[in-house]
């Protein structure tokens, strides 16, 4: 146990160390190379019958790439394998697995009954010869198995780190395609990791930015179907959408839902003006956050609900402030050199991600709520709009690149600034809104 | 009624004076000009397309500004004037940002934009009710490179004619 712990508490003293705000693309190499992932090792699970074979594969496969993607795990290739693990009662052979130098071992079973699917698990620290929690049993529908996969490897996570995990859960985003001056929008849907893309509108108006519902359920997004940008609600279920009313004439975009689900707050353009507004989804009446001469936008609940954190140019530039979530005076947060945007508070609560914009590069940072301690986590060309995984670990984003050619990506990375890699999508993708985990 | 006749009477008085003066086979030619007017082209003043290309549809922001330079304070004159020329006509001004800057930022800047081209063909006499704004932020460049040649062409208020109250 204690043994297998280690290399992962290496990783979090690194990411407690303080960085040094000033010198952002550098802590990129900082952090680089210095932790060593935790290797595992996850055998191919024991079909039960041969039906269940390739279900037993996949799902091996989806586990690994999970805990592979993290950057905090390293996967022993199969073919080092000393052992083979034919059946899931059989006692686990811990010296084949210390010999090729695995720390975790994830042994599991599958069945497959007509539609019926089922997994059952258990993880080892191999060095230590103990099983770390109890085995564990899901059980589901053959079309699900990838869900399945996501939630052996989120239990993985969570005992072998402490932390709770992220693979269960689905990501909204902007599914864009033809050239920077003709692009087509779509709204769309998938699973954290890119698979199973379910697209909710066609491309016939502009859409942007969609954001979860706290138990996601529903999806607010800004759309130019009626000409100008107005902001709708999605039931992701049924995919219908409706219109959220706001003043005739004026523009609403950015919207964002309380943590309670019960009322949103946006972004209101009128006469030169952007201001925040909140609406009570169920009466459907606005009422006015702020009233200054200048834009505010990217509104963000802290979880309590109590506070507000978003984006002003009331300083002359656009920088981050935090307010009553009610409105009244707002606090400043920001303060290093350059311009930021888009605050997202984390689902801890402790930090909040941001876009920055200095000497024309852009970067994904994340500072604590009071400003301090900031750090900038990515450097590119265009890198905006982060957002949280469900445990806080983990900052989802888009990156475009520059010129004629350039195109939307969506990227994932740690919060300690390591693991930056891109999440497939068929086409470009942008605007990422990462949904809590799936019950 | 009474106004509407006495607009018609002047329109055909001036029909005459201008037919008088012109080869009748080439209604409305222009002075000096040997081709006929085709209405609805950029030869013809009261034309959409004249409003696009001779007086000039868009004008252009510095970085990060929304106030109106001195050449783009020229141009809403000329729309201003045709506007009031051209009554039938409503227009909506799209506001647009570059690339650089955050989405929903953009999209605000760029409703400041169209707004403080609106202000001001409002004193100049435009009636408010005419004119409506919309901000398409950083979502529709016209020029796609990453330089500031194309970033200067993007930061615009494009004051577009939606429709006219005649056939």
């Amino acid at each position: 146990m204690m043994r297998l712990l280690t290399s992962l508490f290496v990783g979090m003293t690194l990411l407690a160390v303080p960085v040094f705000a000033q010198n952002g693309p550098l802590r990129l190499e900082l952090d680089e190379g210095i932790i060593e992932p935790l290797p595992f090792a996850v055998p191919t699970f024991v079909p039960d019958t041969p039906a269940a074979a390739q279900y037993a594969n996949d799902i091996s496969r989806v586990i690994s790439a999970d805990l592979t993607g993290t950057g905090l795990f390293r996967e022993i290739a199969p073919d080092a394998f000393i052992s083979r693990v034919s059946s899931f009662d059989a006692p686990v052979q811990f010296a084949d697995w210390k010999a090729i130098n695995a720390e975790a071992l994830v042994t599991g079973a599958v069945n497959v009954s007509g539609k019926k699917l089922t997994v059952r698990f258990r993880v080892w620290d191999v060095f230590s010869g103990q099983e770390l929690g109890n085995g564990l049993q899901f059980a589901g529908t053959t079309d699900g198995w990838r869900r399945m996969a996501h939630k052996v490897a989120d239990q993985v996570y969570a005992r072998v780190t402490g932390e709770g995990g992220y693979f269960d859960s689905r990501v909204a985003f902007v599914s864009e395609s033809g050239p920077k001056d003709q692009r087509k929008k779509r709204l769309a849907i998938m699973d954290y990791d890119g698979a199973n893309v379910q697209y909710l509108t066609d491309s016939a108006a502009i859409v942007l930015a969609p954001r979860f519902s706290p138990s996601g359920d529903r999806l607010l997004y800004t759309s130019y179907e009626s000409g100008r940008p107005r902001i709708y609600v999605l039931d992701v279920g049924r995919v219908k959408r409706q219109e959220l009313k706001t003043q005739e004439g004026t523009m609403s975009f950015s919207p964002r839902f309380s943590p309670d689900g019960q009322s949103i707050v946006y972004s209101l353009a009128q006469g030169g003006n952007t201001d925040l507004w909140k609406m009570d989804l169920g009466s459907g009446q606005s009422t006015r956050l702020t009233n200054t001469p200048s834009i505010e936008t990217a509104p963000s609940y802290s979880p309590d609900g109590s506070r507000i954190v978003f984006e002003s140019d009331r300083s002359g530039t656009p920088q981050l402030y935090i307010m009553p979530a009610q409105g009244g005076e707002a606090t400043r947060i920001s303060f290093g050199q350059g311009r930021y945007g888009t605050p997202v508070w984390s689902p801890r609560g402790d930090l909040v991600a941001f876009t920055k914009q200095n000497k024309g590069r852009f970067h994904i940072g994340v500072m604590r709520t009071d400003g301090s301690e900031e750090r900038l986590l990515t450097a590119s060309f265009l890198d905006e709009g982060p957002t949280w995984s469900p445990n806080g670990r983990v900052i989802m984003f888009t990156r475009e690149t520059q010129g004629a050619s350039g195109r939307s990506t969506l990227y994932s990375v740690d919060i300690s600034g390591r693991n930056l890699r891109p999440v497939r999508t068929p086409d470009g993708g942008s605007d990422p809104s990462w949904g809590p985990l799936q019950n | 009624m009474n106004v509407l006749g006495k607009f018609a009477a002047l329109g055909a008085l001036a029909l005459i004076t201008a037919c008088t003066s012109n080869d009748p086979s080439t209604l409305g030619g222009g002075a000096g000009g040997n081709g006929a007017i085709v209405p609805g082209s950029p030869s013809d003043p009261r034309s959409p397309a004249y409003f696009q290309q001779a007086v000039g549809d868009r004008v252009l922001f510095l970085v990060d500004q929304s106030t109106l330079t001195p050449e783009a304070q020229t141009i809403l004159q000329g729309q201003a004037d045709w506007l009031l020329a051209n009554t039938d006509y409503v227009a909506t001004i799209e506001g647009h940002a570059d690339e650089q800057g955050t989405r929903e930022y953009n999209l605000a800047l760029g409703e400041r934009r169209a707004n403080a081209a609106r202000e001001y063909l409002i004193s100049r006499g435009v009636a408010g009710n005419r004119l409506q704004t919309v901000s398409f932020g950083k979502e529709r460049p016209i020029e796609i490179c990453s330089t500031e040649e194309c970033y200067s062409k993007n930061r615009r208020a494009v004051t577009v004619l939606t429709g006219s109250t005649t056939g």
